[in-house]
């Protein structure tokens, strides 16, 4: 069954720079996708259009069913709820605990204290990081602030995981950590799995679906494949 | 229910945050307390001002001086007539023994001159309130028109001016104090978009991670209005104690008894509500448009 589907997609930005063209793109449930390609192939615009923080030029986004291209800003939220992202840079709240920073998704839908607090935890508990809940971003290291954007990304249990090089700023050892932790979401929870990365070394540990862009186009989509295949492949 | 969770929360975030983000609330708030002291000062001054030139306008009076030979119930018909008239607020009769009475007292030399004389020279008449000095002149004129009248005085060019300089006087106070609010609005809103402005981040993350517009404008709507009101606190305390005891000190007036100040109480009272109205509203109407630019993403 297909969570996502881009269909024919085309995306120029105003300034004239052509991300992406004619992108087919079909990812089923529960599967674990590598998008690789060189700075500025135009994975990243792949990546914003499934959450909306773009709009394709032409072609259809369908994400779980929902046609991304059509939401209105004001109801940009609602797909974003069904959605878990994780970034390079973490973002998260500075002036909020770990445990409100994780909470939030669920405390800004109105959601009672009651429910809020379990599911915190168990987030919590999945990353590893439960007794750090009254500590702040900034007292965190790498590490440990990418394992709160994670809880906070899996909090709201969503269907879809996007990670925009979500090691990019951590060395190898904890990459490793965070990357089995990402694998165990995807295996134990069935969750999605898209991610963006430039680490040839966990793409090719990992064997998983690897599509690569280059010049906004895709150039290759292998199910168990590697950072750069060979020519000869 | 969510909702009313989301806007209980949003209020305790709200709170939270003005002292997570102390140094820029502290910033805020400071720039709000300095500008509505001003203006609280400039609200002061200008009521008191119009205070006074409408007390002097009141003092300002037609004298309707009668013929000598009128008699009593001419006098009384021509009060009723005056009395008719749309601009008179008051008629009040004072006998020529009255005013004998007045100006013997006023001076010694006076004094001797007139009870040197054996009949009173003076002569009856009607002192005349109006209800719009500016129309005095007109009032005065129909007023001559009258029989038995022998002539109305107001004090003629003098009063013209004293009326025409008081109100310049109010229209300039009014514009110092709308002036000042301007001022004042636009410092704070500026403040509180600084503010919003170092955390646009922090609505972006909100965004990201699916908070709905409402739910990411509401906390920040709170902090305007907590700042805002906040930063009245000592203009406020200024205002109260600062009135009340200059007003004790200077015993009720300026220089002289004319110029009387105005009671401080409730007047102080009401300009405090206008300090926190300004600070509140401002505050509110700050951060409301500061997210909303931020929230087109």
């Amino acid at each position: 069954m297909k969570l996502i589907e881009l269909k024919n997609i085309y995306k120029t930005y105003p300034n004239g720079v052509t991300a992406l063209a004619d992108v087919n793109l079909q990812i089923a449930k529960g599967e674990f996708v590598f998008v690789i390609g060189p700075t500025g192939c135009g994975k990243s615009t792949l990546m914003k259009l499934l959450y909306r923080e773009e709009k394709p030029t032409k072609g259809n986004v369908l994400v779980g069913g929902i046609k991304v291209e059509r939401l209105r800003n004001r109801k940009v939220y609602k797909l974003r709820k069904k959605i878990g992202v994780i970034f390079q840079n973490y973002r998260l709240l500075p002036k909020k605990t770990v445990y409100e920073n994780v909470a939030f998704p669920l405390s800004s839908d109105g959601i009672k204290d009651s429910e809020i607090r379990p599911k915190v935890l168990k987030a919590l508990e999945r990353v590893g990081l439960k007794e750090k809940i009254k500590s702040f971003p900034d007292e965190l290291s790498g590490g440990e602030q990418q394992r709160v954007c994670i809880a906070r990304a899996i909090v709201n249990e969503p269907k879809l995981l996007l990670c925009d090089e979500p090691t990019g700023n951590l060395d190898p050892k904890v990459s490793r950590e965070i990357m089995d932790l990402i694998e165990s979401i995807n295996k134990k929870l069935g969750t999605t799995i898209i991610m963006v990365t430039h680490d040839a070394q966990i793409v090719n540990r990992m064997k998983k679906r690897v599509i690569s862009i280059d010049n906004g186009v895709i150039t290759k989509d292998i199910m168990k494949g590697k950072y750069k295949e060979n020519e000869s492949n | 229910m969510r909702a009313i969770r989301v806007f209980l929360r949003s209020f305790k975030e709200a709170f939270k945050s003005v002292f997570r983000n102390f140094s820029l609330s502290i910033a805020s708030v400071t720039c709000t307390t300095i500008t509505l002291i001003l203006v609280s000062i400039a609200i002061l001054f200008s009521y008191n001002v119009n205070n006074v030139t409408k007390k002097l306008e009141n003092e300002l009076t037609i004298i309707v001086y009668l013929e000598k030979d009128a008699t009593k119930e001419q006098a009384d018909e021509l009060e009723s007539k005056i009395i008719s008239i749309k601009n008179v607020e008051e008629v009040k009769f004072k006998s020529k023994d009255e005013w004998k009475f007045e100006m013997m007292n006023y001076s010694t030399t006076l004094n001797t001159t007139l009870s040197y004389l054996k009949e009173n020279p003076l002569l009856d008449s009607f002192v005349v309130k109006v209800k719009n000095v500016r129309d005095l002149r007109k009032t005065s004129e129909k007023i001559q028109e009258y029989e038995i009248v022998r002539s109305a005085e107001y004090g003629e060019g003098m009063v013209e001016q004293l009326v025409s300089i008081f109100d310049i006087i109010e229209k300039v106070t009014i514009i110092i104090v709308i002036a000042l609010v301007l001022v004042t609005a636009f410092l704070i809103n500026n403040t509180i978009k600084l503010t919003i402005f170092s955390r646009r981040s922090e609505i972006e993350i909100m965004r990201l991670v699916g908070t709905s517009n409402y739910a990411i404008k509401l906390p920040f709507i709170f902090e305007g209005l907590f700042l805002g009101i906040i930063g009245s606190i000592i203009p406020i305390i200024l205002t109260i104690y600062g009135y009340i005891i200059a007003y004790t000190r200077l015993d009720g007036h300026l220089f002289s008894n004319m110029l009387s100040l105005v009671k401080p109480f409730n007047f102080v009272l009401y300009v405090s509500l206008v300090l926190v109205a300004i600070g509140g509203i401002v505050g509110v109407l700050a951060s409301y448009r500061a997210v909303r630019k931020y929230l087109k993403v």
